[in-house]
Order: structure tokens, then sequence, then C-alpha cells
């Protein structure tokens, strides 16, 4: 039963999370990981061979628009909130070397 | 007159009568928060001027006639993970402490235009992620009836502001428990409805297909009207559903006649505390003599709700919070080297710990080796948790439960521990993971003093049902408010006495 977690797990893992863990944040969450992981097994007890995986308890549908033009353009309102912006962009540090 | 104990309803028959103007209410209701916030801090932000301005305009047009609904001129409170144009919406996290949103979420849109005037945004836990409102980037919000007492989470500063009467009623959003948990360890009412049933627009995600905004009050009238004010059809919400009607106060009938009642077994065995045991089975009885049929029966899948929802709430936090980057609105980090340190770096700093295990396990659970043996399995288990309960609601009209296995815990007590804590939701996650309406109502105090909340889950679109129910039960009880609330009452009459004037 007891689940492992490798270093490279979590590290894998905090690539994905975008997180940067400090060494004994890396070492919690490898035990919370853990642990977690083991309780969350108790899931394989249970045949849901038969289950079909149900991510929306109602069927979900595609819900469309006229596409009607306008003259909006909302994007004071898009960068009202940003950290840093310039000329109608958001400002972002050099991403193409 | 004590406006800050009337219930919502009551105050705007009051507001309607011209007895109180708007004004007067958001007063009674900022000059209570005046004095209880210092030890319960219920709020993120309180918009004072704001508030009282809105007044002043709702007031204009309950005059003209032009606002005529049971809530026009009741203030409320918002939890802040959801969206109010220029109002700060921080979800109680550092990463989000600045932004003001330049929209307004749809369920509040729905409740200014009947007439409600917000006066904050409530505490909460960090993203929704807790059952305690200790994981808040701003501090606890403490339980109104024991102020070393948690008030439960997340929604955990909407029940507390409205059980300290800083506000008659809030929203709170409910996606494993978040309304009903809170509402429970609080004294007070509060709907999770069906899923899809009110607009999501505006609600900052935590688990998509599982979060519903709800309302949070005194007394099951007050949720019934509150619900029928914000519940509506939004096309800017693709998983909103179009009703059949949407007016739930039709169901305040007192009198359960013919009514089916299952009490599923496997809630009630080990885990639970007697005492919330023998005040639920006593609430059970009562509604039996209002001419309910009560039955046991096995529910089965109990223990497997917990692990699945936190598999799935955890993928989709993990999908829903990668929004948060320091590009486009809160936290930035000061120093950083390049696009992908800064993404690290920000949401490192930005981000709390339980939030952080949260996004962490979900990553885990949707990587390329885990998804089929994690999340789809989570997945495969919901649907077979939803196929038990439309069994139950094959023979039952309403399942009745409780909110929690115990009152308010200590604070601090659950924070060491987070499987603790997962492990509370035991009754709550269910109706989020099956999209079923629930309603936990007050039936009684521990022998520590402290409130003890009845769920009554109903099938998806009963809201009706589960509202009667607890409308019959509310009949035969009166409210309890908390000592804090009944000391300061008696403060503010000889206040009053010696002021010879009303308050």
């Amino acid at each position: 039963m007891a689940n492992k977690i490798s270093d490279e797990t979590i590290e894998y893992v905090g690539i994905l999370a975008k997180l940067e863990l400090s060494g004994e944040e890396k070492e919690n969450a490898k035990a919370d990981m853990e642990k977690m992981l083991d309780y969350i097994d108790i899931l394989n007890e249970l045949d849901t061979d038969m289950a079909e995986p149900m991510s929306h308890v109602f069927p979900i549908h595609n819900v469309f628009r006229e596409d009607a033009v306008s003259q909006a353009d909302g994007s004071e309102d898009t960068l009202a909130n940003a950290p840093l912006k310039k000329d109608k962009c958001f400002k972002v540090p050099k991403t193409i070397g | 007159m004590d406006i800050t104990g009337l219930t919502a309803v009551e105050l705007g028959k009051k507001i309607k009568a011209k007895e109180i103007s708007a004004v007067d209410a958001v007063k009674a209701s900022l000059d209570q928060i005046e004095r209880v916030e210092k030890d319960v801090h219920s709020f993120v932000t309180i918009d004072w001027e704001g508030a009282l301005k809105r007044a002043e305009e709702v007031q204009k047009r309950i005059d003209d006639g032009s606002l005529t609904g049971p809530l026009a001129g009741v203030p409320a409170a918002v939890k802040d993970n959801i969206c109010t144009k220029d109002m700060l919406t921080t979800c109680s996290s550092r990463i989000l402490e600045n932004y003001k949103p330049t929209f307004t979420a749809e369920a509040v849109r729905n409740l200014e235009k009947a007439g409600a005037v917000i006066i904050g945004k409530t505490n909460m836990d960090e993203f929704a992620m807790g059952s305690t409102t200790e994981t808040s980037y701003f501090g606890v919000t403490r339980n109104p009836w024991n102020l070393k007492h948690v008030p439960g989470g997340s929604s955990g500063g909407s029940c507390a502001a409205v059980a300290a009467q800083e506000c008659p009623y809030a929203l709170g959003s409910d996606t494993g428990g978040s309304i009903r948990q809170p509402s429970a360890f609080c004294g007070v009412v509060g709907i999770k409805p069906t899923y899809g049933t009110v607009s999501r627009y505006g609600l900052i995600a935590y688990g998509s297909s599982l979060d519903q905004i709800g309302p949070i009050a005194k007394d099951v009238t007050d949720c019934a009207a509150i619900l029928t004010a914000i519940a509506s059809h939004d096309p800017k919400d693709s998983t909103s559903i179009e009703r059949k009607g949407y007016d739930f106060t039709s169901a305040l009938i007192n009198d359960a006649a013919g009514m089916r009642i299952g009490i599923p077994k496997d809630y009630f065995t080990e885990g639970l505390d007697a005492e919330v045991k023998e005040k639920i089975l006593a609430a059970v009885r009562v509604l039996e003599e209002r001419g309910a049929a009560v039955e046991e029966f096995d529910l089965s899948l109990v223990q497997y709700a917990i692990p699945a929802y936190y598999v799935i709430a955890s993928a989709e936090a993990s999908s829903n919070l990668s929004r948060f980057d320091g590009v486009k609105y809160g936290y930035r980090t000061e120093d950083y080297e390049g696009l992908h340190n800064m993404y690290k770096k920000t949401r490192s700093e930005g981000f709390g710990a339980e939030v952080k295990r949260r996004i962490m396990l979900g990553s885990f659970v949707l990587s390329s080796g885990y998804y089929d043996a994690y999340y789809l399995k989570a997945l495969r288990t919901k649907a077979l948790i939803k196929q038990a309960f439309d069994r139950a609601f094959d023979k039952y009209d309403v399942i009745i439960a409780p909110a929690s296995p115990t009152t308010a815990l200590k604070l601090g007590h659950s924070l060491s521990d987070p499987m603790k804590m997962y492990l509370g939701d035991i009754y709550t996650v269910s109706a989020n993971l099956a999209g079923l309406p629930g309603i936990s109502v007050p039936v009684g105090t521990d022998s520590k003093g402290l409130p003890i909340g009845m769920q009554i889950i109903g099938n998806c679109f009963e809201e009706k049902k589960i509202i009667r129910a607890a409308y019959t039960l509310e009949q035969t009880r009166t409210y309890e408010r908390p000592k804090l609330v009944k000391d300061l009452a008696e403060m503010k009459r000889k206040e009053a006495e010696n002021n010879g004037k009303a308050i």
C-alpha cells in the first residue's frame, strides 16, 4: 500500500504545478502526498469497471451565441489589474532569447 | 428597535413599510460590525462609505416604486471569492490581495437587481480550500458562539457575519460543504443549491464541476427568498441550467405530511459525536410527528466519497489556479530572472500551504502515468456515488444527515493535520459530487454551548422539498443567538434608553 514519492517525482510535479519549493517544503510535500495517496488508494477496493467516468453530473453542451461584431474594446478593463503593462499589452519578462 | 436582530425578510418588510430606511439598515449593520469585528473578524473588506451611498440610491428606487422585492434595501455580505466590481476580491489569498474586478458576478448582480446593498466581502479559507477559515492570508475568523473556536469553512466569514448579526444575510460558496458545515458551526441556515442553479460567472473557480454559490441567513424563509433572487439561467456560465421555476418561497410550507425521509445508517455510525447524533435524531422525530415517514437505509459507498472528492477537487484546482501567475492580475514577485522563474516565484510566494498542497496533489493525479489510476478512477467512483443517490431518491423525498461529525473545533486544532480536516467533510462532499441540493439547519447546541446543524439533502432540482422539510422543523424552534450578540443587544438597548431614542 504505502506510496513512496521520489525526489524526481516531487521535482516533476513542482514543474507541472509551477511552484518553487524549498528543501523543507519538498520534504513536507512528499510526506503529505504519500499520506494522501495511501488514503486515496481505498478507491481500489471498489470495482468501477462498469462505470463511465463522470466529469459533470448533467450533460454538458456547447453554448453558442451570435458572433456579433461590436465596437467594445475592453482592453482597459482587461489590463486594469495587470502588475505591469505597456501600450495596451501585459508586460512580461523577455520570453524569446 | 434592534434592527440587526431581524431576519432579512422581516427587515425588507419594514423598509417597504417605511418604518426603517435602507440607510438606517446599513448603518445598523456597520454599527454592529464596529462593535464585534475586532473579536470575530468576519470581513476582509468593509465598504463603509460605498455601502451608505448605495443604500441612499436603493432607497430612492424604493421610494419611486421601481424596487418592490422582499430584499430591497436589505444589507448583504458576499464571500471574497465572488467578484464585485471595483471592490477588492481576494479569495483571502496574498496572490489576489490587490485584485479589484472590473465586473460583478451574476449572482451578485441578481441580488443588486433585487435591491440588495452589498456592505463588504467576507473572510474564507484561501481559495475556499479548508474547513475552518484558518487558511486565510488575512487571519482567522472566530466563531461568534465561542471565540476560541473556528467558524467552520470555507465560508466561515459569511456564516460568522450572519451569526454575529453584522449583516442580515450573506452569500457563500460550497465545493465540498463550504456553506453547510460553517452554517452548522455558527447556528445559521445555509443552502447549497443543485449544481447549475446559480450562475458561477464571477465566482473564482476552485473545483468547477462542484462549486455552487448559495445563501446563508438566520432562517429558512430568508434562504428561500435569497435563492429566489440569485438563481437564474445565465448563458455566461456554460454549466448554468435553465430551470422550470425560480420561486423557492412557495415551498415555505409548515407541514411534512406524506414526506418520505431516508436516514442513511452509514452516516450515523462510529465517528459521529454522540450529542450531534442525539440532536439530529430528535429533530427527525419532530418531522415524523409532523407527518413524515422515516426509514433507515444503507446508502453505501460513503467511505469512498472523500478520496474521490479530493482527487477531483484538487485536479480541477490545479488547472483553475494556473491562471494566477503574476501576469494578468494580482501579486507579482519583486525579483525574477525570466518568465518561468517569475511564474514560479510569484505563485510560491502568493499561495499559502494548503493551496500549494492541493495544487501539487492535483498536478500529480492529472500527470501522465497517474491520470487513469487516480483521476479517472475518482470520476468513475463519482458515477457510482451518483447512482447510489439515484436509488435512494427512488424511495425517499429527502435524506437527512449530519452537516459535520462534531461541533466547531478549537482554533489551531486542524491545521497541524490536514487529513483530519479532510475527514470532517464526510457528510457534505457527496452532495457536491452528485450535484444535489443540501440545506443545513440548526437543531440545538451541545453541552459546550456550540450549535449543531442538521443537513437535509434532496434530489437534483428538488430544493423545494428540502426547504419545506427545513421550514417545518424550524417552525417548532426559536432562533438561538450567540451570547456575544445577546449581550450586545442588551447593551445597545440600555444605551438607547439613556439616549431616549430608538436604534
